[in-house]
């Protein structure tokens, strides 16, 4: 057993036969000609027929995979006929008196290095698209006839590096996972065998000179791991996976576009938490049935400045307008000295999760908050948008927010600028605000529970100390009863109430929240469904 | 000619395909549509030029628009580029 490590694309299970892709680019030769029209003019017609190629395979791609992964397509007709590409093979048969063949694979790999030259990272996932679509104007020169998918039988291939067009056109149902030595998991192939649901590894250091087609193989998407020859024990381990995940896409199967109903007919919704805007793609995928809570700090960490009011507009609206009507929860600024945020300047702090940070950092700088809720209101006018402030203790730091609301209403207004007020709902993560729930509920639209941050407070387990782990009981009666107290303080008032936290995705209490009263379940992207069906099935 | 200056907001630049959708604009009109930015020029008719400026959120590109619509050229540009980076 040979074990190889690369980046997972896909975490899928797969095993089978190997069968290793090969490129025939190298096999172009230099060749002197001496009818350059003639030369130019077989140009004309491969790039034609490319052009047509490409865009049957845009509307394969539009069927698979969706209009957004499908457009790389439509680039790649816009590469072919681009000014300086063509010129530059237009030129070389003409001056260098060179085959067509050969000026398309000089340029092709001119340009290619161009961009792996380059120091972004998804310019230098180009290099792909520029060879794609080189290698395909070569083997129509060539008059070359493609793979025969047909004759194989179901395999892990294997290869060098996929392009999107090599991918797209394999037959689905012959490919049990993609393996490649080179590309990035920013690749276009890679978004594709994401979005076609098969295991894939990237950046997987093997000699596909010694892999011999047919050798059984093993890809574990989800350790990044690929296995030649596993022993029996690998295989069984990874069998159990495949039936794992046969389960989950069962569930997708049964619950997908299905509403969260108990058989009494009581309707939760399930939501999921995100924290960044590419995270959009698993809450469509799961099928969840909104954002219940979409962490603000993805804007705020890894960089040197305070994110401006236009860039943070931008992210909010992105989402809402990809969410199309759903609810979308978006928590403010929830962060503090623990967080390596060297341009807001905090002190170093012995207890951080105590200290300065999340709705006191925006209750004290005014400014940083202000930014945000512009961008938040200014954003509501594209979507269903709510509001949540993290951290609160008391009515008054809720008072305290409206008026800072207010103000930026008013500054909106005398600006112009055109905006909605969403509604806005608050984090019950304090022991304090869970006794005072009933009062908050007056001034609020919304309760979510955090129950990370409730049980490490209402525990006084600091959640860092590995020593506490066994302490730890995130079921402890007490913080049941907090739940159970802060969903009757809302309904009081006739507001709705969630939970945000890990308690909220833990299958064996999904029963007794509902019982308990509770309106909402905000989870993982990939636990929507296993929540749902429970729910499903319940009286 | 008419010029402006835009900072881009997309998360990753301009990519592939806002990219592709910039030189169909840019095609439209008669005027010769340049992009400066980063040290570097492109004519922005010309797709794999603009992509290879390497542009990305938070740069500036400067537009210039020189030849008969050039007005209605600049006024065009300067829409897509908010609707699109």
């Amino acid at each position: 057993m040979e074990k190889y490590i690369g980046k997972s694309v896909y975490k899928g299970t797969a095993i089978g036969p190997v069968r290793v892709l090969k490129k025939t680019e190298s096999l172009v030769k230099r060749k002197h000609i001496d009818d350059v029209e003639a030369e130019v003019d077989r140009l004309d017609k491969a790039k034609t027929l490319t052009y047509d190629q490409l865009g049957t395979l845009y509307e394969k791609a539009l069927q698979e995979v969706g209009e957004t992964n499908a457009a790389i397509f439509e680039v790649h007709q816009m590469m072919l006929e681009d000014d300086d590409y063509q010129d530059s093979i237009r030129g070389m048969i003409q001056n260098e008196e060179v085959n067509a063949e050969y000026a398309v694979a000089v340029t092709g790999d001119n340009f290619s290095k161009m961009f792996a030259s380059m120091e972004d990272e998804y310019m230098q996932a180009r290099a792909v698209d520029v060879k794609d679509i080189s290698n395909r104007l070569i083997s129509n020169l060539c008059g070359d006839e493609q793979f025969d998918w047909d004759a194989m039988e179901p395999s892990i291939i294997v290869a060098d590096d996929l392009t999107p067009s090599e991918t797209v056109q394999m037959d689905k149902s012959k490919i049990l996972a993609f393996v490649t030595v080179h590309g990035s998991t920013n690749s276009h192939t890679a978004i594709l065998a994401r979005m076609m649901n098969i295991p894939a590894l990237v950046s997987v250091p093997l000699d596909l000179e010694r892999m011999q087609n047919g050798t059984q193989v093993l890809v574990d998407g989800k350790e990044a791991c690929f296995y030649v020859n596993p022993d029996d024990s690998m295989i069984n381990l990874a069998r159990e996976k495949q039936k794992q995940e046969a389960e989950q896409r069962q569930l997708l199967a049964n619950y997908k576009g299905k509403a969260s109903i108990t058989k009494s007919g009581r309707k939760i919704h399930v939501y999921a938490n995100i924290g960044n805007v590419s995270d959009v793609a698993y809450v469509m995928e799961n099928d969840a049935e909104g954002i219940g809570l979409f962490r603000s700090e993805f804007l705020y960490l890894g960089r040197t400045s305070l994110p401006d009011e236009t860039e943070q507009f931008h992210a909010y609206r992105q989402v809402l307008q990809m969410m199309a009507g759903k609810k979308v929860i978006i928590r403010t600024l929830d962060i503090g000295a623990d967080k390596n945020v060297d341009y807001l300047g905090f002190d170093h702090e012995d207890n951080p999760a105590m200290g300065y940070r999340a709705i006191r950092i925006c209750l004290e700088q005014k400014d940083v908050f202000k930014t945000q809720l512009r961008a938040l209101l200014r954003a509501a006018k594209y979507g269903n948008l709510s509001i949540m402030y993290p951290m609160i203790t008391s009515v008054d730091e809720v008072l305290r927010i409206y008026e800072i609301v207010d103000e930026v209403k008013q500054e909106l207004e005398q600006e112009n600028i055109p905006y909605e007020m969403p509604e806005q709902g608050i984090m019950i993560e304090t022991p304090a605000a869970v006794m005072i729930s009933e009062e908050l509920a007056e001034h609020v639209d919304f309760f979510s529970i955090g129950t990370n941050d409730l049980t490490q407070y209402t525990l006084a387990i600091d959640r860092q100390n590995s020593r506490l782990d066994r302490f730890y009981n995130p079921h402890h009666e007490a913080i049941l009863r907090m739940i159970q107290m802060t969903i009757d303080g809302a309904h009081k008032h006739g507001k709705w109430v969630g939970i945000c936290g890990e308690l909220g995705a833990d299958l064996s209490f999904t029963e007794r929240f509902v019982q308990m009263g509770i309106d909402e379940l905000s989870v993982a992207p990939s636990m929507v469904l296993g929540i749902r069906s429970k729910i499903c099935e319940m009286e | 000619m008419q010029q402006f200056s835009y900072v881009i907001t997309d998360e990753i630049g301009i990519h592939a395909r806002p990219a592709g959708m910039l030189v169909k604009v840019a095609k439209i009109f008669k005027s010769k549509i340049t992009l400066n930015g980063k040290e570097k020029t492109a004519d922005a008719t010309k797709l794999m030029a603009v992509m290879s400026m390497g542009i990305k959120c938070g740069d500036t590109v400067e537009v210039s628009v020189e030849g008969e619509d050039e007005t209605a050229a600049a006024a065009e540009l300067e829409t897509f580029f908010k609707e699109n980076l």
